[in-house]
């Protein structure tokens, strides 16, 4: 795979290992430039990821994993019009349909894929992480869902893979009252399969993808298939009622007052 | 069992060997927002730190409103 270096992401292999670095301040916000460069990465994948035996997805910035979507792109582009219509919802649709094909393709890919979280790994910050087949967090990770708060739900498919991945009890904690975790609290709860140092994450995330890369390749391509299937008609219908929600007029004030609000806690619910 | 002033203590501690300020310059009832010059993300860190620290589960949710360390250190110590 030949390595890139891209405005917000960049991916590189390091003995035998896909590693995708995220880099856009101030905490790695998924807009369309870096919606693009994830499309960019999973056709690269696709067409020339073969040889890797694992992938783990890391962030290069100090604040954390990823805040999520960038909500203020969302706001300038789908709300802050003279009169609101229904261009925005459909720009929505197009947005989601094409990080879930991103998002799926990082979460059927045929080798092991492992997050390297800390810090932040909020809304759709934390729908990237669950993608991957494991979750390596230091002790500063959080987290959360904090959607209801605009109105909305995960778009990025988090409700089906975390309803794949663990108990209604922290699922629905999680998503009605939006509060953040951390490492500890989501290990305990069976998000996270290591809980390292702060700083360690990576480095674990290294060792722990060399001792996959052991094995027969073919062989722990047939143990994800047959242990982790994509919940395709779940994340098709909360696209559905994402963009139902979305032409809520709650939503737009909503992302207005995330926006332009002054408040010294806008991630919080 | 910690009092409420060990708890704040530790915490002002904690605050100021985070953000790399003298421990004396901070003190119970001051804003920490203000006081450390924090944005939400790094107040999250804390969080994080004081969880970690006092082994206890605090949901944000409960920590709305709160911005000085004397609060904070009530909703601490109502969950030790």
């Amino acid at each position: 795979m030949i390595p890139f270096d891209g405005r917000t992401i960049s991916w590189q292999e390091h003995d035998g290992a896909i590693e995708l670095s995220l880099h856009r301040r101030p905490c790695n916000e998924i807009g369309s430039e870096t919606l693009a460069e994830l499309e960019s990465f999973a056709e690269v994948m696709r067409i020339s990821g073969g040889n890797a035996h694992a992938l783990i997805v890391h962030s290069e910035i100090p604040a954390g994993f990823c805040a999520g979507a960038d909500l203020r792109e969302l706001y300038r582009r789908t709300c802050q019009q003279p009169v609101r219509s229904g261009s925005g919802v459909a720009e929505v649709r197009d947005f989601l349909v094409r990080i879930h094909a991103v998002f799926n393709a990082i979460d059927d890919a045929p080798l092991v894929t492992v997050a390297a979280v800390h810090g932040v790994a909020f809304g759709g910050g934390f729908e990237f992480a669950l993608t991957a087949d494991l979750i390596v967090a230091d002790r500063t990770a959080r987290f959360a869902f904090p959607e209801l708060r605009l109105g909305l739900i995960p778009g990025f498919g988090g409700i089906p893979r975390l309803k794949r991945d663990l108990g209604n009890g922290i699922v629905r904690d999680m998503l009605f009252t939006g509060r953040s975790i951390n490492a500890t609290k989501a290990q305990t709860a069976g998000l996270v399969s290591q809980v390292v140092a702060e700083g360690e994450a990576l480095r674990v995330a290294r060792a722990l993808v060399s001792q996959v890369g052991k094995f027969d390749l073919n062989t722990v391509r047939a143990a994800k298939k047959f242990i982790k299937a994509v919940p395709q008609a779940e994340l098709l219908r909360e696209i559905e009622i994402f963009c139902k929600l979305f032409e809520s007029p709650a939503v737009a004030a909503g992302l207005r007052q995330f926006v332009e609000s002054d408040s010294p806690l806008p991630y919080l619910p | 069992m910690r009092t409420l002033a060990q708890t704040t203590d530790e915490i002002l501690t904690l605050a100021a060997q985070q953000f790399k300020v003298a421990r004396e310059t901070l003190s119970p009832n001051d804003d920490f927002f203000k006081t450390l010059g924090i944005d939400s993300l790094q107040a999250l860190s804390l969080l994080t730190r004081l969880e970690n620290h006092f082994h206890v589960e605090l949901p944000d949710y409960e920590l709305q409103g709160v911005s000085d360390f004397c609060t904070l250190a009530g909703r601490i110590q109502a969950r030790l």
